[in-house]
């Protein structure tokens, strides 16, 4: 033996699963999970009081940029478990597979204004298949006036899909409007629920 | 500056814990100590960052290794207790053989060859966990290896 030891040998898959079971269990603010979908990688983020985030993966700098922000918005105290998103990966599979019209989610707020969740609740009411402007969502938030706020929260709606911002278009109808996600992802939703053909 | 979310933290530091509690309190406990090393440093987790985040995760990693080691230490142990089952045939590395030996070291040796070679840590940063001087920390971690060579070598 010389003046130092050798630390012990372990396998690292010994420790990453010891990791997985402790962020499987222990009690974070805020759970998180990378899903898969037709539209993309989303980044799903619930707190106990529900589902807080859901961002497009590609959109928003990766995994890693959603997390950060999420750590200076809500609470840094962030861990991986897949299973604590299982309602919402369940109910994301049956909307992307026609057999889901609406969300049953609970929704946590924390993210959002109370004007942007007077306009998200109106969006939230918009059936599927159907679309309306956002001067009329503007409206329905009690403020007709306010077009460019309400055209702004919808921009930084955090759950895309479940409040269904895609289904907002411009009053003229000569395009489509924006998308949080990209505007090939807001004409994939519509194509979906049969909005737009083809 | 917010701190970075726990799961990245988590991901970062779980092999220097993993590795350092192997080492403290053998393979079979390790994972109880990783899990509430971990529940521990979730539930202090602080909003502004702290300077050095691994000292500080092995800092707690070495107290719930030391709780580890007083409940051990009540414990009774088992008179003519023969287990039924035979030891697994799968030993150890050789390594362990050694560390097996530090756990059985006086309280102040052993902390501080666990923190200077199965945490890594510097001899300042060791003296900072133990609360003494960098000088008593090296002191105690010379001791201890005197002495394991004393008793690996009868």
């Amino acid at each position: 033996m010389t003046d130092r030891l050798v630390p012990p040998a372990f396998h690292p898959a010994d420790a990453a699963a010891a990791a997985a079971r402790f962020a499987a269990e222990a009690p974070a603010d805020v759970s998180y999970a990378v899903l898969d979908s037709p539209v993309g990688a989303l980044v799903a983020a619930a707190t106990p009081r529900g589902l807080a985030c859901l961002s497009y993966e590609d959109h928003h700098g990766g995994v890693d940029a959603v997390l950060e922000s999420l750590a200076a918005r809500l609470s840094p105290r962030i861990l991986e478990a897949p299973a604590r998103l299982d309602d919402i990966r369940r109910e994301l599979d049956e909307y992307f597979e026609r057999r889901r019209t609406h969300f049953d989610v609970r929704i946590d707020w924390a993210l959002v204004s109370p004007f942007g969740r007077r306009v998200l609740e109106a969006t939230a009411g918009i059936p599927f298949g159907e679309v309306s402007t956002y001067g009329q969502i503007a409206a329905q938030a009690g403020n007709p006036k306010a077009a460019r706020a309400t055209g702004n929260a919808l921009g930084g709606n955090p759950m895309p899909i479940v409040v269904p911002c895609h289904r907002v278009l411009h009053t003229n109808g000569r395009d489509i409007g924006r998308y949080t996600g990209g505007v090939h992802r807001k004409e994939a939703l519509l194509r979906l629920e049969g909005v737009l053909l083809g | 500056m917010t701190q970075p979310p726990f799961q990245r933290f988590l991901d970062a530091h779980r092999e220097d814990v993993w590795r350092f509690l192997v080492a403290a309190v053998g393979r079979d406990a390790a994972d109880d100590c990783f899990q509430e090393t971990f529940m521990a440093a979730l539930r202090a987790y602080p909003r502004t960052r702290v300077d050095n985040p691994r000292a500080w995760v092995l800092t707690i990693a070495h107290r719930k290794a030391l709780d580890h080691h007083r409940a051990r230490a009540r414990r009774p142990v088992p008179v003519g207790a023969v287990p039924d089952v035979p030891a697994p045939p799968m030993a150890d590395p050789a390594d362990d053989a050694v560390w097996t030996h530090v756990r059985d070291l006086p309280p102040k040796q052993r902390a501080a060859l666990l923190l200077r070679f199965a945490a890594d840590l510097s001899h300042r940063d060791v003296a900072a966990v133990l609360g003494c001087s960098e000088e008593a920390a090296r002191r105690s971690a010379h001791e201890g290896l005197k002495r394991l060579r004393e008793e690996l070598a009868a």
